[in-house]
């Protein structure tokens, strides 16, 4: 039995909760759908939040320290200050997302009363709960969530996430686990539309996601909210590989303000996202951008975040 | 005539709009460039972030190539953000934020406050026996509505579905729900004009 079981439990729960996209969940995907082919950007102060709205960015994510610098420093990596996140707030009038940890269910209350717009239950956080992630339904404001594969998508979606992101490995500003967790998903999802309705059985069973979702994105072929990518994205080549490889908008969180001149660099992922099928733009906004955070190779970093999630 | 709707792709909801448009049998196609803007008869302009769209579309172009447009009378249909870009005047826009002024009213962006605020309501369709279920996110108002401009719509006082001449506007997503009769007012326009 064991995740069998358990999938058998999820299915009513996700059948008249996830999939009836009604109440707070219609207007909760629908700002999803409203962030598409944008890009959303990690800022850590109201400068640079104006930086990034000049630049076009479609929402800013407010933390205390992007992720290259929460991997330098180590330690506990918590909320932010409400302070900070209420500074940011003040300065754009674009949306402003901020993070709790995985599982911190009080975090997420906190950032509900702030009114923050979309809270990212994220793994760059330090996780706290080793189980549990957090009941999504039990907030009115939307949430997104990192996935890795198909299976973590279903999971968190049928929590109640209005939004997933592929998690890649955040401040690193290498792609390379971007496009592994991009392809996994939608490699997946194109298998899963192969398959014949008693295979599904097992696909649910392999990925440990409710039957039900599974079964919709066989019949759909999408998956049932937005997905958009994250982590080691730091040029505009890489934004436009994330779309190209079915990412629908992309989260920069180190790549911009850990380069060299974060504003034109930020002003070209915002025109390779938006352009991300013509090679001329690309090659035309990758120009003269100095140069970008100097990224890690994988083999070189102690944790990895995008392990954390379950 | 091509038939052909284009739906603004710089950044948005576009996708939603050309399912709507497709379950009404029209063809539609992304536009990024002005060379896409040259196959289409009309124009929508979705709902996302009006601030990167607007700056999407000096860059690309599209801005100037689209006002020629719209001094041709081509039909244009803005939701949400795509309404901001159309209106006379936007209260509260960045500076640098250009709109159309494509028809006669005045918008407040986010009006109605942050996503916690966003709702969905119930409207009654002017000439439609059954009401519409329309969806607000981040939603701006219209606060003044010039003597040339039909109303087509009301939510509470608010005026939430507008149009003069070729121009039409909501303030709500009509894109977000399985009914397509808004979509279908706006080709009904496209015949007309």
């Amino acid at each position: 039995m064991g995740q069998a079981g358990l999938v058998g439990t999820l299915v009513d729960m996700t059948t008249s909760k996830a999939n009836s996209a009604s109440g707070p969940m219609k207007v909760n995907r629908g700002l999803a759908e409203m962030l598409k082919g944008g890009v959303i950007m990690d800022v850590v102060n109201p400068e640079q939040a104006k930086i990034a709205e000049d630049a076009g960015a479609t929402a800013v994510m407010a933390l205390e320290r992007v992720p290259a610098d929460i991997r330098r420093d180590g330690g506990v990596a918590r909320m932010s200050d409400p302070e900070m996140i209420e500074g940011i707030k003040a300065v754009v009038t674009i949306p402003v997302m901020a993070k709790a940890r995985i599982g911190h269910f009080v975090e997420a209350q906190i950032l509900e009363a702030l009114g923050v717009d979309f809270i990212d239950e994220s793994e760059v956080l330090t996780p706290a709960d080793e189980t549990h992630h957090i009941d999504k339904f039990a907030f009115t404001s939307p949430f997104v969530c990192g996935a890795t594969n198909l299976g973590e998508a279903l999971r968190r979606i049928s929590e109640g996430a209005a939004l997933i992101r592929s998690k890649g490995e955040a401040g690193t500003g290498n792609v390379v686990e971007a496009v592994r967790h991009l392809r996994s998903i939608f490699g997946d999802i194109r298998r899963i539309t192969q398959a014949d309705s008693a295979e599904l059985f097992d696909w649910a069973k392999k990925l440990g996601a409710p039957l039900p979702l599974v079964q919709e994105i066989a019949e759909t072929g999408k998956l049932q909210v937005p997905i958009f990518c994250a982590g080691g994205i730091a040029t505009p080549a890489d934004a436009a590989l994330a779309m190209q490889l079915g990412a629908e908008a992309v989260f920069v969180g180190s790549g911009i303000f850990k380069s060299d001149d974060p504003s034109p660099r930020a002003k070209a992922i915002v025109e390779a996202t938006a352009h991300f099928r013509d090679a001329h733009v690309l090659a035309k906004v990758s120009r003269n951008l100095g140069a970008p955070m100097t990224g890690i190779g994988m083999d070189k970093i102690n944790e990895r975040y995008a392990d954390r999630g379950w | 005539m091509s038939g052909v709707v284009g739906v603004l792709a710089l950044q948005g909801a576009f996708e939603a709009h050309q399912h709507v448009l497709r379950d009404l049998g029209v063809d539609s196609l992304q536009v990024r460039t002005p060379s896409d803007l040259e196959l289409v008869e009309a124009l929508v302009m979705p709902g996302g972030e009006s601030t990167t769209m607007s700056h999407l579309m000096q860059t690309s172009g599209l801005f100037d190539a689209i006002d020629a447009r719209l001094k041709q009378r081509m039909p244009v249909f803005g939701t949400c953000a795509g309404m901001i870009l159309l209106a006379k005047g936007v209260l509260d826009g960045r500076p640098d934020q250009r709109s159309f002024g494509a028809i006669d009213i005045d918008v407040k962006r986010n009006a109605y406050g942050r996503q916690i605020d966003s709702f969905e309501a119930d409207i009654a369709l002017d000439g439609l026996v059954e009401d519409f279920h329309a969806v607000f996110i981040r939603a701006p108002q219209i606060a003044r509505i010039g003597e040339e401009v039909t109303v087509l719509a009301r939510h509470n006082q608010d005026v939430v579905l507008a149009r003069q001449g070729s121009v039409m506007v909501a303030s709500f997503h009509p894109e977000l729900t399985d009914d397509a009769r808004i979509h279908s007012m706006f080709i009904g326009l496209l015949q007309e004009v």
